[in-house]
């Protein structure tokens, strides 16, 4: 056991991995609960795809610089999310259909601009992440951002709790609006500041998995997002440590530990019955 | 003489050639009268007669595709009771919070809940028979203690104008006469009821006023006579 956590001792960068991908645990969680609550976890997937053609023109633009790909990350991610909407909105198509059309658009764009770049970005990073890239400008951005989460929940957190229970409770007020705009702005954000690690295809794996796995143990909101953390954490630790001594990329690693917790809360979770539906 | 707008008071509802449309189609059409304040109204109709849009073209939830509505009380003072299919019944929320979070509109939605906000709570929670089950989730209820949690919510609002959308729509007999006492003593307090139901008996007992509509306007006045009217057109 401890020869297997001895290279955290002896190498900066993994502890560098480490503590990031602890302090996502830690800001996703929340984000993850809920956004399992509000029937998104595909509309998350599917803006973490959006990430791709934005951290590389960041990239084009800017050269290996986290600040540069983070924002282009951003406002890519942002952009397909609000024309998403948008055209859901206003036209006759379904915002699942809207989000996936977008964003094979954007992954599309995203692998086109890692061809043209001649080889100067690593798809494979991109994709998939990697514990070597995270240098202390990325820890700042995961620690920053998982401030921001944590204050901007508080600030939203009624509302948008009874916005999803009750997507009218706030009748002819905005609040549902910007509570919703607020949080998938958060959760955007989060899949910015974890794609260093877990690459844009698995960023959204430590966000759903161990909120998917703690519904198996428990019904609260506190204990969900208590427990998902929990988890979040466990996999995030035995991930990179897989990472590390399997020779694995970092993001497919972690995803890995929190898809092994989920499928044991499935067989094994306490919460066994559906709650009723109507 | 044409606009219903000139006779209504304060607390009051006024509609004047009133069509609402809901996605293409025209679900209320041309409706005039008044909601008078401290009324209470029971609106009758057959599925599909527009009874839901109507109530929510006055909850201001939908906009009048004609005509005027003029509503002399702010939206702040409107309550809305939808059906109860609209709850997201996943999200865990405690009877106490959810029954509290009718106050959202005077403490705004940062407030928490101080000792004068738990105690309207807890006299609602009592007034609707659910003080056991305060600190049960939502899921956890049965389907009447949900509808009374929903109006104890109302209780906490305290509306000056309440839109009941089929309130005791499959609810057993002990929960409808409870609800039905919440509504008789809403009435005794003046404030304005608009309430949609299938039941005319308890149209008859409940409520002075009724209105059918079937789209357009069929009847409304005092509700045996609104009733008899109804009946009147479908024999003819």
């Amino acid at each position: 056991m401890s020869d297997w956590l001895l290279p955290l001792a002896d190498f900066q960068f993994l502890r560098r991995a480490l503590a990031g991908s602890m302090i996502l645990a830690v800001s996703m969680a929340p984000l993850g609960t809920m956004l399992i609550l509000r029937r998104m976890s595909l509309v998350g997937d599917a803006m973490a795809h959006a990430v791709l053609p934005g951290a590389v023109a960041g990239f084009l633009l800017a050269g290996f610089s986290i600040w540069a790909m983070a924002l282009g990350g951003f406002i890519a991610a942002i952009t397909v999310a609000m024309l998403a909407t948008l055209i859901a909105r206003r036209t006759r198509e379904y915002e699942d259909s809207s989000f996936a059309a977008l964003y094979l658009i954007a992954l599309a764009i995203g692998v086109i601009g890692v061809s043209a770049s001649g080889g100067r970005v690593d798809l494979a990073h991109l994709l998939f992440g990697s514990v070597l890239a995270v240098d202390g400008d990325g820890l700042a951005l995961a620690a920053g951002v998982a401030t921001i989460t944590w204050l901007g929940l508080a600030v939203i957190h009624r509302a948008l709790v009874l916005s999803t229970l009750q997507p009218g409770f706030f009748a002819e007020t905005r609040i549902g609006t910007v509570a919703h705009a607020t949080f998938a702005a958060l959760v955007v954000l989060n899949l910015v500041a974890a794609f260093q690690i877990l690459g844009t295809l698995m960023a959204v794996g430590l966000l759903v998995l161990p909120s998917a796995a703690a519904r198996h143990w428990a019904t609260r909101l506190e204990s969900l997002i208590a427990i998902t953390t929990l988890i979040g954490i466990c996999a995030a630790v035995s991930g990179l440590l897989l990472s590390f001594h399997a020779d694995l990329p970092s993001g497919p690693a972690i995803v890995t530990c929190a898809g092994a917790i989920y499928l044991v809360s499935v067989i094994a979770g306490t919460r066994r019955h559906p709650e009723r539906s109507t | 003489m044409n606009s219903a707008a000139d006779r209504v008071t304060a607390g009051g509802v006024a509609l004047t050639g009133l069509c609402v449309r809901r996605g293409d189609v025209e679900a209320v059409r041309d409706v005039t009268g008044v909601f008078a304040a401290g009324s209470l109204t029971a609106v009758i109709g057959p599925n599909g007669a527009g009874k839901s849009s109507l109530l929510e073209a006055i909850a201001g939830r939908l906009s009048p595709s004609g005509g005027t509505l003029e509503c002399t009380v702010p939206a702040s003072d409107i309550a809305y009771l939808a059906q109860v299919s609209h709850l997201d019944l996943r999200v865990p929320v405690t009877v106490f919070d959810f029954v509290a979070a009718g106050a959202w509109r005077r403490t705004g939605i940062f407030a928490g809940v101080d000792a004068r906000l738990a105690r309207q709570t807890h006299a609602a929670l009592r007034a609707t028979d659910l003080l056991d089950c305060a600190g049960r989730l939502l899921a956890q209820l049965s389907s009447g203690q949900l509808q009374r949690a929903r109006f104890a919510q109302l209780l906490v609002h305290d509306p000056q104008l309440i839109l009941l959308d089929e309130p005791f729509t499959s609810m057993d007999e002990a929960t409808t006469s409870h609800l039905v006492a919440l509504v008789a003593a809403w009435h005794r307090e003046q404030r304005t009821i608009i309430v949609v139901l299938h039941d005319r008996d308890l149209a008859r007992e409940l409520c002075p006023t009724t209105l059918v509509l079937d789209r357009k306007l069929i009847a409304w006045g005092p509700t045996e006579q609104a009733l008899a009217a109804h009946r009147w057109r479908h024999v003819a």
